[in-house]
């Protein structure tokens, strides 16, 4: 903020307090020209005002405000660019990346300021920071029988995962079930954790410029046909000369392929719908799923504990 | 004070007929609908599966309807009525008059249909798209034009307190809301706002907040200067305080947006300024209570047999009760607990119908004999059973939000021992449910009051003259 616009701001806001102090002065002597507690020389319809001093408790009460007002600008950031005398800041406000929010945390601490959103996640750290590096030195497997572990990773889970996936973890249109043991990207420990820690891109492509309207139903129909659906055959088998180029990702048995993402086709479980309608969309026109990264918002330890947490869902079944 | 039950050929008293029964009606309206929104929040099927029936579509049209069509009838109603009375002189410009009336009433209109139909510039309080935006534009800066013509060709030396109150809202008001709707439309039903992040925030709560500090509070002061003074036949207690406390309100409140925007991406100056200037407000805002509350004293008796001076009073008490609470939710502290709560529904809610609703209403049954050529209202015993159902169910709304809003808040903020949340913002909303059924009844209440109030200014308004004498004293019965 440029000196012109600190002085801008700390003229208006101390001049409104300052105007409002010395009109109370002035109204606190009696410059009316009529004797306290006589009656104004103006009448309006019939209504007459009464020339009384303010109350007392009242005025002490204006005074005691204005005093706390400067005592505040004193002591914190108000009057534009003055940082105030505590050096306290409510964040690292105007930071655009991540790396930068971390240079700024240090940087602050270097000056001595005291930035209240970093001293929060200090003091959190601190807390509660000793619990989850002790859960970090257990491997996945065990931390999913371990009941206490479960119950974080649980509400972690709630609080960070169940707005797609739902607070039963079951998912829904577009965002994948987590207790069918069925798995997109692989249902091992460690596939979990990456999983969780670096976020995910699901693409499929469009198909429905190249295969046409027929050559998508018949695909479809195939599709369908993979996890035993009844289907026209006729339909179904034109499909399958079709479907060499789905095979490329999701096998050419349909069986899908968690390297890139791509759904087991055989097994009646979708991801957007299993209907015939739903799955001439998705050819159609298409999918693009995202899983985002969780690394550097909840950290790896607590990484660590949602993925046992996961991973005990199909352990159940 | 006889000569106040006559109806003066030389003023302009049609438009405030106008607006007083339309104040009356839009009040039902908005405040129905307000009921119909909270049973949603409890019972989420009487939306009946229509798109134009859901809470999301509705709230707005509730808020616009109580502030801009209940609210807004009432300070065009109470602002002509007092410019005349006290200037002493008819109304400006009558066809300026009409105008006002008829533009006022196509907006709120165009706001039922197309609300409900989902045009929205989604600001809070300012949701009209751009064309209706233009229309409250061009009738505000006519009102603007009528009242102060009004006051400069008035027939006394002074202007009186009153009217302080209401020309600085009228053009208050036009200031922000020409500033807050500046937009660049795209089609005839969409538009984006000339203002970007932050920036845009800022402004959408220095008209919201003031909104509520020059609409809802500055015109409504104006309101309670000449009806209460009037409805007691006291002198207003002092011009001094009247005097101080007018331009201390004034300059403060325009300050206090920012408190809206504790803990967001608002730079921390803005937010410490906007807290400052919010905790300062508090007392000359108490100003204007003390002003009303005191106006009374020596006719405290009359409390006891006059329900619309009973409207008057405790709507000055709720204004207390909200100006205190108000300041006090601004202090960063207690945000941090309050916001995004149903606290500050409740807040709302105690300024909206105890104060702001609850002045309208004593104004209105002051108002409505005089303008039609009646003695009285239709029946005293009537006023006071909505006094009674206004008050409990203000209160009922109140202490539930309250409650409501104070347990939301700890809950959300509540930590296990190994730092993550509590509960789940689902457990939190599961909790309210007793609360919003209390709301809802409350919310019953206030309605009825409105109906009731509904049925008998039609009474009065259509009344018999005879019938409608001033209850003198007990007649002794013929033996």
């Amino acid at each position: 903020m440029s000196t012109f616009w600190t002085i801008w701001i700390s003229v208006i806001s101390l001049g409104t307090l300052a105007g409002c102090y010395f009109l109370l002065r002035w109204c606190l002597s009696n410059q009316t020209g009529v004797k306290e507690g006589e009656p104004m020389d103006h009448e309006f319809d019939g209504i007459v005002e009464i020339n009384n001093q303010l109350p007392r408790w009242w005025t002490i009460m204006f005074y005691a405000t204005f005093v706390w007002g400067l005592i505040y600008f004193a002591l914190y950031p108000g009057l534009g660019s003055f940082p105030g005398l505590l050096g306290w800041k409510s964040s690292n406000q105007g930071i655009l990346s991540l790396e930068e929010s971390k240079a700024a945390v240090i940087a602050a601490k270097e000056q001595g300021l005291v930035v209240e959103y970093d001293r929060q996640v200090e003091q959190a750290n601190e807390l509660y920071g000793p619990i989850f590096a002790a859960y970090a030195r257990q491997d996945i497997a065990s931390l999913a029988t371990n009941d206490e572990a479960l119950k974080v990773g649980q509400r972690l889970f709630i609080q960070n995962c169940s707005q797609c996936h739902g607070s039963d973890a079951r998912g829904g249109n577009g965002f994948p079930n987590l207790t069918d043991n069925d798995w997109l990207y692989g249902g091992e420990t460690s596939q979990i954790k990456t999983t969780i820690l670096h976020g995910r891109k699901g693409a499929m492509p469009a198909w429905g410029a190249s295969l046409g309207e027929q050559g998508v139903k018949e695909v479809v129909a195939y599709a369908l046909s993979l996890s035993g659906r009844k289907v026209d055959p006729i339909v179904a088998e034109k499909g399958q000369a079709r479907f060499a180029v789905c095979g490329a990702c999701h096998t050419p048995a349909g069986t899908g392929n968690i390297a890139m993402g791509a759904p087991n086709l055989t097994d009646n479980i979708w991801l957007y719908g299993g209907s015939e309608r739903a799955l001439v969309e998705t050819v159609t026109h298409g999918r693009n799923g995202v899983m985002p990264a969780w690394k550097d918002i909840l950290g790896e330890e607590k990484v660590h504990v949602i993925s046992a947490y996961v991973y005990s869902l199909s352990l159940d079944k | 004070m006889s000569e106040t039950s006559q109806v003066h050929p030389q003023y302009n008293y049609k438009v405030v007929q106008q607006f007083s029964v339309m104040a009356v009606i839009w009040g039902i309206v908005g405040m129905s609908i307000g009921v119909l929104i909270a049973a949603q929040l409890i019972w989420p099927e009487l939306n009946f599966n229509t798109p134009w029936l859901t809470y999301s579509r509705l709230r707005p049209l509730h808020t616009n309807a109580v502030i801009f069509a209940f609210g807004g009838c009432a300070l065009f109603a109470t602002s002509y009525y007092v410019v005349q009375r006290t200037s002493h002189v008819k109304l400006f410009s009558d066809k300026l008059a009409a105008f006002t009336f008829w533009g006022w009433q196509a907006v709120i209109v165009a706001a039922i249909i197309t609300l409900p139909l989902g045009l929205t510039s989604s600001k809070e309080y300012a949701e009209l798209e751009w064309p209706i935006d233009i229309l409250i534009a061009l009738v505000w800066i006519a009102y603007l034009i009528n009242f102060f013509g009004t006051i400069i060709v008035r027939k006394v030396s002074h202007i009186y307190v009153a009217n302080w109150f209401y020309g600085a809202f009228i053009i208050t008001v036009a200031v922000l809301h020409i500033g807050n709707s500046m937009v660049i439309p795209i089609s005839m039903t969409k538009s984006y706002s000339i203002y970007a992040g932050s920036v845009d925030a800022m402004m959408q709560w220095w008209y919201g907040h003031n909104a509520v500090g020059f609409f809802l509070t500055a015109g409504f002061l104006g309101m309670m200067y000449y009806f209460i003074p009037k409805q007691a036949e006291r002198p207003v207690y002092s011009y001094r305080l009247s005097v101080v406390h007018f331009w201390a309100l004034i300059s403060l409140y325009i300050w206090a947006g920012p408190h809206h925007l504790h803990y967001t991406a608002l730079p921390d100056w803005v937010q410490s300024v906007g807290m400052v200037m919010s905790v300062v407000l508090f007392v000359p805002s108490w100003g204007g209570m003390i002003n009303g509350i005191m106006t009374l004293s020596g006719a405290w008796h009359k409390l006891r047999s006059d329900p619309i001076l009973r409207f008057l009073i405790v709507s000055l008490s709720f204004y207390g009760m909200s100006t205190f609470e108000g300041p006090m939710m601004a202090i960063k502290t207690v945000n941090a607990l309050s916001h995004y709560t149903d606290w500050t529904i409740g807040h709302v809610h105690s300024g909206a119908l105890g104060w702001v609703a609850m002045v309208s209403i004593g104004s209105l049954y002051h108002l409505i004999p005089i303008l039609f050529g009646k003695a009285r209202m239709y029946s005293n015993h009537l006023i006071n059973v909505h006094f009674w159902l206004a008050t409990i169910g203000v209160v009922l709304y109140i202490v539930a939000m309250w409650i409501s809003g104070v347990m939301q808040g700890l809950m959300w903020r509540a930590v296990n021992s190994d730092g993550t949340l509590t509960y789940s913002f689902v457990e939190s909303l599961e909790a309210s449910y007793p609360f919003y059924f209390v709301r809802f009844i409350g919310g019953c209440f206030v309605v009825t009051g409105m109906l009731i109030m509904a049925y008998n200014c039609y009474r009065t308004i259509f009344g018999k003259e005879e019938h409608l004498q001033v209850e003198s004293q007990p007649q002794p019965q013929a033996a």
